[in-house]
């Protein structure tokens, strides 16, 4: 700590990550997420084949030389699918992590600071979150119909609630911190005190949920996806990929096992970084790293 | 200085704050009158509950709401332009205008006081920027100057820096430097030494006292420490339970102290003239009553060696003693 408080808050941020990726695993899953991240990014240039290109001849093929995860019941190589896959599910977790976010955070706000409207919006956020997740995202992708941009709307709604709920607990206790109400006796308007003190001050939070709220939305949309009801089974997604997969279980376990791991793997990834992420940012739990 | 010679900037007159609970109506200011005049230091002496701090959120327009409410009394504030306000009966965005332009407000604890993710010149910034605008540019260096007026060294570096990176006397210097950034003509200061050991205490006292030189503002010093009280008043109010029991110069205070409370609050003070002739501190018998359960009459009576059963037949007035010398005793002053 002597070395950040002599040269200030990039210091500081500096010594945050170094204590972050002195962590194994952390350190791990932040590599595993880059690559899935760039393979995602660079996917047309990098997957050695079509991912819709057709192929009687080769269907089913076991994992080998040329298809090395194998090709699916189409003769489509798998590998090619699961990185095209990787931009689909990457980009609905992405899309759900920025617009719950939004919505949980204007909720959480107002809820916990005025007490008028605490009362409307929490009881609404506990009716959404009495229902099971994916039950209440099959019923508003049914209600909305089957689209990526449906699809982050239903996950959206799904878990913004458990977002406003931290922020709006946050927000009750930053509110009656010493420097709000210094803030007050200066004169700050109340929309700049919750949009600037309060709102800095749950960044670390956020960030935490942000992570786990990414890996639920990878998960819920392959759940989405393999349950029929989620983005149309033509685009290739991991979730798509494990229910085309699945009659086939027995005979070509690879169509499904490989989309699977990719899931495992990211989800985990951003699990772990979520843990790391919230042991450092925690003054009380950083010092026993 | 008789009244009609005072340049009176703030005066509270028949000030009632209540606070409704579910135990009943907690009287926390019940009636409490006093006059602030430019240049000058008013000292406001009491224990904890006794209304001491709700009078200065009342001022601010800060009481933590539902609960709290101004039930009567005035609050009259002369700003810069020679307009008089009603601070009781003001609306929001009247208050929030005058709040750390025309009134600025420090607290107890400096340590909590100030955010911790915004670095000391922002905030500064934030208050010129809000009452004055202008660029942030010129804001930071208004802020800058700031720093330099409360004597804190290196200020072209410790503007850039973060709370945590500062001691607590430091803290409270750049509190007071946030207050004073729109040159404000009130300042209530509540309890801005009590988390302060003695030597910065005293510092920032002296710092307080060479501003208020500089700027002939006008301060509002909310403490329980009588000791504080000397050094830097001019004025006292001694509250007790809602009330101010006793209102006079500082000297006439300490020399002639009036209201049986008063004496009482003086006598616990160990002096080295008690010390020498082994006597033992003299405590009020008793403790304060509850603002929810107040006694009949005189609420100071059921303590008070003076008292009889005229004291609990009705509240005695705030009476003079002698020309400014108030006190609210039927036993220490004609009724």
């Amino acid at each position: 700590m002597a070395i950040a408080i002599q040269s200030g808050a990039s210091a500081e941020r500096w010594q945050m990550l170094r204590l972050l990726v002195a962590r194994k695993t952390v350190l791990i899953s932040l590599i595993v997420l880059v690559l899935l991240v760039l393979a995602a990014l660079l996917a047309p240039w990098i997957s050695p084949f079509d991912p819709y290109k057709l192929s009687i001849m080769n269907r089913l093929q076991a994992p080998g030389a040329a298809h090395w995860f194998g090709t699916d019941d189409f003769g489509r190589d798998v590998l090619s699918r699961v990185i095209h896959g990787g931009r689909m599910s990457l980009l609905v977790g992405f899309l759900v992590v920025l617009l719950s976010s939004a919505l949980g955070i204007a909720l959480g706000l107002v809820a916990g600071f005025f007490r008028g409207a605490d009362k409307v919006v929490s009881r609404v956020i506990d009716a959404l979150m009495a229902f099971p997740d994916i039950l209440l995202a099959i019923a508003l992708v049914a209600a909305l119909g089957p689209s990526l941009l449906n699809v982050v709307i239903a996950l959206s709604i799904v878990y913004a609630p458990r977002l406003a709920r931290i922020v709006r607990a946050s927000t009750l206790v930053i509110r009656e911190l010493p420097f709000v109400e210094a803030a007050r006796a200066l004169g700050v308007s109340t929309l700049r005190i919750v949009t600037v003190h309060v709102l800095r001050n749950l960044v670390s939070p956020l960030l935490v949920q942000g992570t786990f709220i990414f890996a639920y939305a990878i998960l819920a949309e392959a759940g989405l996806s393999f349950l029929g009801v989620g983005i149309s089974p033509d685009i290739p997604t991991w979730g798509t990929m494990i229910s085309a997969g699945q009659q086939y279980m027995g005979s070509a376990d690879w169509i499904m096992v490989f989309p699977g791991i990719a899931i495992v793997l990211s989800v985990l990834s951003l699990q772990l970084v979520g843990d790391g992420l919230r042991d450092v940012l925690d003054p009380r739990l950083r010092k026993e790293l | 200085m008789t009244a009609s010679q005072r340049d009176i900037i703030l005066a509270v007159d028949g000030l009632k704050t209540w606070f409704h609970s579910r135990d009943g109506i907690a009287k926390s200011v019940d009636g409490v009158s006093f006059e602030l005049a430019r240049g000058e230091t008013l000292a406001i002496v009491g224990e904890s509950g006794s209304g001491k701090s709700v009078t200065s959120l009342s001022i601010m327009g800060l009481l933590p709401k539902p609960a709290g409410r101004i039930e009567a009394g005035s609050i009259r504030f002369r700003d810069r332009r020679g307009v008089e306000h009603d601070l009781a009966t003001a609306s929001p965005a009247t208050l929030r205008r005058l709040r750390g332009a025309e009134i600025a407000m420090i607290f107890q604890e400096p340590m909590t006081s100030l955010n911790p993710l915004y670095t000391v010149g922002d905030q500064i910034a934030e208050a010129v920027l809000q009452h004055e605008g202008g660029s942030h540019a010129a804001a930071l260096r208004r802020a800058r100057e700031m720093l330099e007026r409360v004597e804190i060294p290196a200020a072209d570096r410790r503007v850039n820096e973060y709370p945590h990176q500062m001691s607590g006397g430091m803290r409270q210097r750049v509190m007071i430097a946030l207050a004073l950034a729109c040159n404000p003509s009130v300042l209530i200061a509540d309890e801005p030494t009590t988390a302060l050991d003695v030597t910065v205490q005293a510092q920032i006292l002296d710092l307080l006292r060479r501003l208020q030189a500089e700027s002939g503002m006008s301060i509002l010093f909310v403490t329980h420490n009588l000791g504080v009280v000397a050094e830097i008043a001019h004025r006292v109010a001694v509250m007790y339970t809602g009330r101010v029991v006793e209102d006079a110069d500082v000297h006439e205070l300490f020399d002639r102290p009036t209201h049986p409370y008063t004496r009482g609050l003086l006598s616990c003070i160990p002096t080295a003239a008690l010390l020498a002739s082994r006597q033992r501190l003299q405590p009020i018998p008793g403790n304060v009553p509850s603002v929810l359960a107040l006694p009949s009459g005189c609420t100071f009576a059921p303590r008070c060696a003076l008292a009889d059963t005229d004291c609990t037949r009705a509240v005695p007035e705030l009476a003079a003693v002698r020309n400014t010398h108030l006190a609210r005793c039927i036993k220490v002053t004609p009724q």
